[in-house]
């Protein structure tokens, strides 16, 4: 059995042919770039660095970055769950509007979204029309270019990558485990608390896990939807190196993002569980 | 819950109450400027399509049926220019692009997007190949053929749906990508993604919203197509196994 399953196996040289490819791309268009940034960071001395660590205005930056991430994660768990437990649930005609609903924005480009939201919030769009028009406010809100519009961006683009995980994960589970405890005598909230909830854990840490890595990276709807008041560590390296062009400090906070996104994979690496919530996701 | 990104939300804003317009569309298809960077970036991203799916697939079989030592640390990373931040890679590329004129080249952009687009097509590809029988490969080996024509004749066809559902995602994952196509854009090539990046940010013209909309539907329909190929290949396959 053993030898039958190594015969169609490829030998090591022919494996190591068909990598070769992959390998040569990966060190060209990623680790030598990424070598060399981290490089470019080091240039002065880690001059770079202490600047970062000496000004409150930069950590602060870095620390928004990270809660604005958690925030965000939380938020796309927290809608995502319903959202990815009703689509187990339900069949036909209603099964493949949510799914439409869920998959249409996943692979609508990120700028168009963005753009919609613009379109959205801005000063005589239709969400502040609606609010005066039943009487909640009385002068148009400045709803764009704030921190609400980053978040609220962030979460409508993330959100797919939350429910994805999560709905293939019950979507495995087999309905006996809640039978088997509504036989035991479980209300259906017990049964979900008890039982569905653990299961399906790894599906909502791995949809987390992929939430916040993406989160903390964004670029795109930040610089759109942000004001200055509302800088980002993505958007800080895009002004450092579009506007400012201070290269080395710009190496220095992409190093740092690189690190604490790293960091934070490796903390709540969970053997395949990026790769799982990546595969959900396609 | 989610607002769906609706079309008709986008041009509904775009003409006040007075009424519909072809218009903008005309003029998307009118400017030089859209259809430079349109085009443009429909080469990179089929050029990527083509690259990240061999390169992909090729390395697919390796980690999956392969003897090899370090497999672990090739699958993660492959798949690390998925969770490395864009933004960094954009940055990174730009340094190492900038001073060897890679910069809004074909060469740079393919580069740059067939990293990106790689873990797309490893991931569809390999779970293809677990989803098959070994014994099939064996059984082609058995028969006398080689290894390239087992892979020709047994393999691939047996994997045709993953391999097809990765070149699509490889495809839209370029033409969609705008962080790093920011960063390795300049005057002379730019992506439309980039493109329109500056008009939303600089001068926020209804053009746009034909833009917008017409990558949309680009896009979805791609994907539909993309369900029925590998739906005819599944459904192909499944009649051939019982046939046999």
């Amino acid at each position: 059995m053993t030898h039958a399953a190594n015969a169609s196996h490829y030998p090591l040289l022919t494996a190591l042919l068909l990598v070769l490819p992959l390998v040569a791309a990966l060190i060209l268009g990623f680790l030598y770039p990424v070598g060399k940034l981290v490089e470019l960071s080091f240039s002065s001395g880690g001059e770079s660095y202490l600047r970062l660590i000496g000004d409150p205005f930069h950590l602060g930056i870095l620390a928004d970055t990270v809660l604005t991430a958690a925030f965000v994660t939380l938020a796309c768990l927290i809608l995502g769950y319903p959202v990815a437990y009703a689509m187990t649930r339900m069949r036909g005609v209603s099964a493949g509007l949510v799914a439409a609903c869920v998959f249409v924005p996943l692979w609508t480009s990120i700028l168009v979204r963005s753009y919609a939201w613009i379109l959205l919030l801005q000063r005589n769009g239709p969400v502040n029309d609606l609010l005066q028009a039943i009487n909640i406010i009385h002068g148009p809100l400045k709803l764009l270019y704030t921190h609400g519009a980053v978040v609220l961006g962030m979460i409508h683009v993330l959100l797919p990558f939350a429910i994805l995980p999560i709905f293939s994960t019950l979507r495995s589970l087999s309905p006996d485990y809640g039978r088997a405890a509504a036989n035991l005598g479980a209300s259906p909230l017990r049964i979900f608390v008890h039982v569905t909830l653990p299961l399906s854990l790894p599906g909502v840490f791995a949809g987390g896990l992929l939430c916040f890595v993406l989160a903390l990276g964004f670029y795109i709807t930040p610089a759109l939807l942000g004001g200055p008041g509302s800088m980002l560590m993505a958007t800080l390296i895009g002004q450092q190196t579009t506007v400012l062009l201070d290269w080395p400090f710009a190496a220095a906070l992409s190093s740092v993002l690189l690190a604490v996104t790293l960091l934070i994979v490796i903390i709540f690496r969970k053997g395949l569980s990026l790769n799982k919530g990546f595969h959900s996701v396609r | 819950m989610i607002i769906p990104m609706s079309l008709s939300a986008t041009n509904h804003l775009q003409f006040p109450p007075n009424g519909l317009t072809l218009d903008w569309y005309i003029a998307f298809f009118n400017d030089p400027d859209w259809m430079a960077a349109t085009s443009f970036s429909l080469k990179i991203a089929c050029a990527t399509s083509v690259c990240a799916t061999i390169i992909g697939t090729m390395a697919a079989l390796a980690i999956e049926r392969g003897e090899m030592p370090f497999k672990g640390l090739l699958n993660a990373l492959s798949l690390a220019p998925l969770i490395v931040p864009h933004i960094v890679l954009g940055v990174a590329l730009y340094l190492v692009f900038s001073p060897l004129r890679l910069t809004g080249t074909l060469t740079g952009f393919l580069l740059a997007h067939t990293v990106l687009a790689v873990p797309f097509v490893i991931i569809t590809v390999t779970a293809s190949l677990k989803r098959m029988d070994p014994a099939l490969e064996l059984a082609g080996l058995n028969c006398g053929a080689n290894r390239a024509q087992c892979f020709f004749h047994v393999t691939l066809p047996a994997i045709a749906p993953g391999v097809a559902s990765g070149a699509v995602f490889a495809f839209l994952s370029s033409f969609d990508e705008a962080t790093v196509a920011f960063f390795i854009s300049d005057i002379g090539g730019k992506s439309i993604a980039r493109k329109m990046f500056e008009d939303i940010d600089f001068n926020l013209t209804p053009v746009i919203a034909a833009a917008s909309s017409v990558t949309v539907i680009a896009s979805l329909m791609l994907i539909g197509f993309a369900h029925l190929i590998s739906q005819a290949a599944s459904s192909r396959t499944q009649t051939g196994v019982e046939q046999e």
